[in-house]
């Protein structure tokens, strides 16, 4: 639009630069067709199916789920939740690795540092920590939503089966990860909770040396529960993680209504 | 024919009469075997009208006479006129024969005429699909908006909770590992002091071994132990309750073993004797 002076106004100027970009090319190979970015993407239910249809979210999501399935008060978001601090605690982690060394005893000054010479550092470590208590407590709270729902029973059973392996792996996540900051609380929680492995019948002793590396824990064990913690773990998980939503979806979506 | 219904019969007739140029009463006398009424003669109809040189078109248009016949025919039926005499050989004579030799008099021919094809009724399938599906409609709804759209709110939400959680609270990071200064109390992780507590009770092979073994099998075989189809709360009481005990258990073996315990992992009362979980420290302190 033209204004009295001749002149196009800045926000008509921005508008139509705004128009030229979402018409372009580049921004219409990147937002697939039904994208409410696009400039084509209005909301129309040929649309609304299209979001989730052209888009990676269709690894995840079905188009249409049953309509009790989104009540909040169904699935209390917890296994999504539990996807989600993974997702963060793998953010974080990864943060984390720049300014971790797993050696004795550099680990311990290395946290130490962490608090007063990066940016943010103790913020994140927090978060780190945090988040992995939080993740083990929504991921047994999952659990009991879905036994208390029955949502285990035929076509489900091996979802659970899936979700118990998935609760094992997250709290062999969070008990490596107690061993890195590599101080008193670290190294005598762990102490005690591996010397619980040393009680398995008959092959208690190789339980234990498989497991901390030694005859006690050392530095070794720190190495060896640090590779544990940030690559076989996680692979492992996300491995079970991608069979568990798509049993989800393959056994029919969200169980119930009750 | 006998179990045919009316008005499918009726259905018939018709097409067959509107094939053959005859009354419906007339056809549908004829199905039932009555005998024929009195009808204006059929090959009279189809010879009247202008004619049309059949075989002189084949060759100008180069159309083979058999389709010229047959639209001939469909644009009558359609029209509701009289077929066009026509005029050139019949082409469908062996067709024509053979129906003659059936029935003797050729005069009036009660098949249809050259080249038009009728149906018959075989068989009456009952109503229904072929393939049988199993699934029944649900009341289903878009995942975009009204699925991401809470997602996307309780991901937010986790957010800001960890967010300020984190800066409220910082981890705990106690003095450098000292493998000759034990603490006491040493505690495990807190998913782990249920066990711990345990140990407290029981000889360690009982709490450390076959109560989480057994615990973690018990766990993975619920769907296959509990045959129990109904996921009605009303129908699984005992299922419920047993999971209620063992989960409450957990959770108070776990309270117990964090905060009910002090040096020599001794009972305490939190309020009195203070509380001994590094977990916590930061607030603690
Ligand atoms: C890392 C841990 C886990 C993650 C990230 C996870 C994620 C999910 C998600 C996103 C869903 C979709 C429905 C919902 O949000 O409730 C789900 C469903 C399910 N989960 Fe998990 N889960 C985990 C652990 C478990 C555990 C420990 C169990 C049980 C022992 C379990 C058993 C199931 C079952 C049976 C379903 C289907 C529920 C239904 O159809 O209503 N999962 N899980």
């Amino acid at each position: 639009m033209v204004d009295g002076n001749g002149r196009t106004s800045v926000k008509d100027a921005v508008t139509g630069m705004g128009d030229h970009v979402r018409n372009s090319q580049v921004w219409n190979s990147i937002f697939r067709p039904g994208s409410p970015m696009r400039a084509d993407g209005g909301d129309s239910p040929r649309n609304r199916a299209y979001v989730v249809m052209n888009n990676v979210l269709y690894h995840l999501h079905p188009v249409k789920v049953k309509r009790h399935g989104v009540r909040l008060s169904y699935t209390l978001c917890l296994g999504g939740l539990s996807f989600f601090l993974f997702i963060l605690l793998t953010v974080t982690g990864i943060f984390l690795m720049f300014y971790y060394r797993p050696t004795s005893p550099q680990a311990y000054f290395d946290l130490q540092a962490l608090a007063t010479d990066v940016a943010f550092g103790q913020l994140v470590r927090n978060m780190h920590r945090w988040g992995a208590h939080i993740m083990v407590l929504t991921v047994f709270l999952h659990m009991a939503r879905v036994f208390y729902h029955g949502a285990y029973k035929p076509p489900r059973e091996f979802n659970w089966v899936v979700g118990i392996v998935l609760l094992l792996l997250t709290l062999l996540l969070s008990f490596t990860g107690y061993l890195l900051p590599w101080d008193q609380l670290a190294l005598w929680a762990v102490t005690v909770g591996s010397n619980m492995a040393a009680y398995t019948p008959v092959f208690g002793n190789q339980v234990t040396f498989a497991l901390i590396g030694g005859i006690q824990i050392t530095a070794d064990t720190l190495l060896r529960w640090y590779v544990l913690h940030v690559l076989f773990l996680p692979f492992i998980i996300t491995i079970f993680m991608a069979v568990h939503f798509w049993r989800v979806r393959k056994d029919g979506g969200i169980s119930g209504p009750l | 024919m006998a179990q045919l219904p009316d008005h499918l019969l009726k259905r018939a007739a018709e097409a067959r009469a509107k094939a053959e140029g005859r009354t419906v009463d007339d056809v549908m006398a004829e199905m039932k075997g009555e005998p024929a009424a009195a009808s204006p003669s059929p090959a009279a109809a189809v010879t009247s009208g202008p004619g049309r040189d059949l075989d002189a078109e084949a060759a100008t248009y180069g159309v083979p006479r058999p389709l010229l016949e047959r639209s001939m025919f469909a644009r009558a039926r359609m029209d509701g006129t009289a077929v066009p005499a026509m005029a050139g050989a019949p082409a469908a004579a062996p067709a024509a024969t053979a129906s003659a030799a059936a029935a003797p008099a050729a005069a009036a021919p009660t098949g249809p005429p050259p080249g038009v094809r009728t149906q018959r009724l075989l068989t009456v399938v009952k109503a229904g699909a072929i393939q049988g599906t199993t699934k029944e409609p649900a009341d289903k709804v878009n995942v975009w908006p009204h699925l991401l759209a809470i997602e996307f709110v309780a991901l937010l939400a986790m957010s800001a909770f960890l967010f300020l959680l984190s800066a409220l609270m910082d981890a705990p990071l106690l003095e450098f590992a000292n493998f000759n200064e034990q603490p006491n109390p040493s505690k495990a992780p807190w998913y782990f002091l249920g066990l711990q507590e345990l140990l407290a009770y029981f000889d360690p092979q009982v709490a450390g071994v076959i109560i989480p073994g057994f615990g973690i099998a018990a766990l993975a075989f619920i769907p296959y132990i509990d045959r129990n189809p109904s996921v009605r709360p009303s129908n699984r009481k005992l299922a419920i309750s047993l999971f209620t005990v063992f989960f409450m258990g957990a959770a108070v073996l776990t309270i117990f073993g964090s905060f009910f315990r002090g040096p020599g992992f001794n009972f305490v009362f939190p309020w009195t004797d203070g509380i001994f979980f590094d977990d916590l420290l930061a607030i603690l302190e």
